[in-house]
């Protein structure tokens, strides 16, 4: 991780919202988005733009599931494995995903390339299994959807 | 020009709407994104403006412009209003849902929006509040704490600032009714918080929405912006979770918007004395306060007018899971369980029999189709053993392994518990354990050649896994057991009520538990 840019990005989001400690959260969303996860190495200048210890930070950072600490791959499958997914077939398209992208749920491929992540539930209950594709939702989905996705995230 | 209406619903997207709307918009017509209707086996729809009103076609693809336009396209459905499962429903809160578009504030105003926020700021303070008890309304987000009572006691708390919380974190699986609200209606979220501003004297208000709901985000914070004029001197902000299923619990909620970890407080006391940043605040379920724009302007008495036993006005129902007629149906509390599933929902998506509905989320009960006479109603589903939490139905088909959901509910506990009392966060782990053991039990294996277990006796639990009584009825016990420690010695109901999923499912389909099937429902 680029520690300047990461400390770059911290000093400009404290000087725009404050350092109160409900910015904590937006802040952490925002370095995310901007350097794509978030490092151990970043959290002393975390804490000190916020006048926390760095325990308190770290504790914050682990305890939400969005929060990376590692690089995600270039393209992040979201696959939902909540109840009305799993009512539709959830669990045979997660494994057929596992296998077709060549990825564990909740791993990064070897070579960079896919996350596969679980998600507990995208509110798109009565059209499942669904994902985000890199963001963009996606439903019903089959073995021919899954290829489509392959494909789409093989570049 | 030819003016058409697509839906802009994160569902209606994932099944396809932005093609669609992209080759009506190149065939030159003028196109409208509004939210969804509701109904998601006709999604995408297209909805053509015409002299007859609306003509609606839907399911369709972007290559079926032509046909469309022609009017010769086979799935034409006329208005879409008349079709049964809409002409059915009472819309009380989603009345303007998927018929206007979200970020117009024309179309808001011209479909009676901004009428009760102008009658509540004619009236006082108390006055309102007096109307949403007298409409009988009830937290939506699934406890059903009276929300008029809840105004009150921040009304009557001393010290300020106030503030209006609005719980988004709509993490149940087979609830979206939230979700489509902020997407397809955000200014009547906005006209009902504030009206809650208005009531208790509050001045800022946030409306905390679940990370996965990406497009919810963008629309209300483009809402807010809209009505801001509209809406001062009030003033609203949205905050984004991070992945946390149980910062939907209201004190870890207002934990979250502080910036800790989204860990549930002890109460008391009450978020209304004491919320967020330890001021008196108001913390509504979405539908709650999308609910009471209508009850100012129409009246309490038209709300309450609606409804059965102590369930008053109208409840967003929403089918999901293996149904075939998916979708939002809001109608008035008393509608039965089985006319929801089977008449409205029309059965599985599958074609095979339904076998078990959840009701209420990861943390409600399942039931059997020999409970489909359950009214829907807080009072009943809860001597029923259940809840109707966020008002979810997930239908599951005969191909369901009961074991394996119970299994789930304790994986799903374990996951997102929030570790700060020990019954859920330990309980839960116990209870995945216990699942694997009930489930391999199932399979008898050959016996062992040898015993080894010398002098001591099995036990049903212990360091040495070759010392459990495995067995089904041994196991069967210890899981009861634990679920009572869990549902009494929970802090919030995420442990409390992990039991009602688990519990349920060993009560209804004890076959899948190793255990004889229940004489009853042999006979059905």
């Amino acid at each position: 991780m680029d520690l300047a840019a990461a400390e770059l990005v911290i000093a400009d989001w404290i000087d725009a919202q404050g350092d109160e400690r409900d910015q904590l959260l937006p802040l952490l969303h925002h370095l995310q988005r901007e350097i794509g996860y978030i490092d151990d190495a970043a959290i002393p200048f975390i804490a000190a733009a916020f006048n926390l210890s760095r325990a308190d930070v770290h504790g914050v950072l682990t305890f939400y599931h969005d929060f990376r600490r590692k690089p995600a791959g270039r393209h992040i499958v979201k696959l939902c494995r909540a109840e009305s997914c799993q009512a539709r077939g959830g669990a045979a398209i997660e494994a057929a995903a596992s296998r077709r992208l060549g990825v564990a749920m909740g791993e990064t491929r070897r070579d960079g390339q896919i996350s596969l992540e679980p998600v507990y539930c995208l509110g798109l209950c009565a059209i499942g299994p669904n994902a985000l594709v890199d963001g963009r939702p996606v439903a019903r989905i089959d073995a021919a959807m899954l290829d489509t996705i392959a494909a789409e995230v093989a570049v | 020009m030819t003016r058409v209406f697509i839906s802009r619903d994160m569902a209606s997207v994932a099944l396809g709407a932005d093609a669609v709307a992209r080759a009506f918009a190149d065939a030159g017509c003028e196109v409208v994104r509004t939210g969804s209707r509701g109904l998601f086996n006709v999604e995408p729809l297209v909805e053509v403006e015409s002299a007859e009103g609306r003509i609606g076609y839907g399911p369709v693809t972007a290559g079926d412009v032509t046909a469309i336009l022609g009017g010769s396209h086979p799935n034409r459905i006329g208005d879409v209003g008349a079709l049964p499962f809409f002409a059915a429903q009472q819309r009380f809160t989603f009345a303007r849902c998927g018929i206007v578009d979200p970020l117009s504030l024309a179309d808001y105003a011209a479909h009676g929006g901004w009428t009760g926020l102008d009658i509540a700021r004619l009236a006082e303070p108390q006055a309102v509040v007096d109307t949403v008890k007298a409409s009988g309304l009830r937290g939506r987000g699934g406890a059903g704490f009276p929300t008029g009572i809840k105004w009150q006691t921040v009304l009557d708390a001393p010290g300020g600032p106030k503030y209006i919380v609005c719980n988004a974190d709509e993490g149940d699986s087979g609830t979206f009714a939230d979700r489509m609200l902020m997407e397809g209606d955000p200014f009547c979220l906005i006209e009902g918080m504030a009206i809650a501003a208005h009531a208790v004297r509050a001045g800022h208000g946030y409306i905390y929405i679940r990370s996965e709901y990406a497009f919810a985000v963008e629309t209300m914070r483009k809402a807010i912006e809209l009505s801001a004029a509209r809406i001062a001197p009030f003033t609203l902000e949205v905050r984004v979770g991070a992945g946390a299923y149980v910062c939907g619990e209201e004190t870890a909620l207002l934990d979250s918007i502080e910036g800790k970890r989204g860990q549930v407080r002890a109460k008391p006391p009450l978020p209304a004395l004491s919320g967020l940043f330890g001021r008196p605040t108001v913390i509504n379920n979405v539908l709650s306060l999308a609910a009471v724009p209508f009850i100012l302007s129409a009246g309490a008495e038209a709300y309450a007018d609606v409804g059965f036993g102590r369930s008053r006005g109208t409840m967003p129902v929403q089918l999901a899971g293996n149904v075939k007629n998916g979708g939002l149906f809001e109608v008035g509390f008393g509608i039965t369980l089985g006319e929801l599933v089977n008449d409205v929902g029309g059965g599985t998506a599958s074609g095979r029999p339904v076998r078990a509905v959840q009701v209420g989320g990861p943390l409600g009960a399942y039931f059997p189709p020999s409970m489909f006479d359950l009214p829907f109603d807080y009072e009943a589903f809860t001597q029923a053993g259940g809840l109707i939490g966020h008002a979810g139905i997930t239908v599951f088909d005969d191909s369901v392994d009961m074991a394996h959901m119970a299994r789930f509910a304790m994986e799903f506990c374990a996951a997102e518990s929030c570790g700060k009392c020990t019954p859920c966060r330990i309980g839960s782990t116990r209870g995945v354990e216990i699942m694997d053991r009930i489930i391999a039990a199932r399979i008898p294996e050959p016996a062992p050649p040898t015993a080894r277990t010398g002098t001591l006796e099995k036990a049903l639990y212990s360091r040495s896994p070759d010392r459990i009584e495995v067995s089904p009825g041994a196991q069967t016990a210890l899981l009861r057991d634990l679920c009572d420690t869990m549902k009494y010695g929970s802090l919030c109901a995420l442990g409390g009520f992990t039991p009602y999923p688990v519990l349920s499912a060993l009560d209804h389909f004890p076959e899948d538990f190793g255990a004889p099937a229940p004489i009853a429902q042999a006979a059905e």
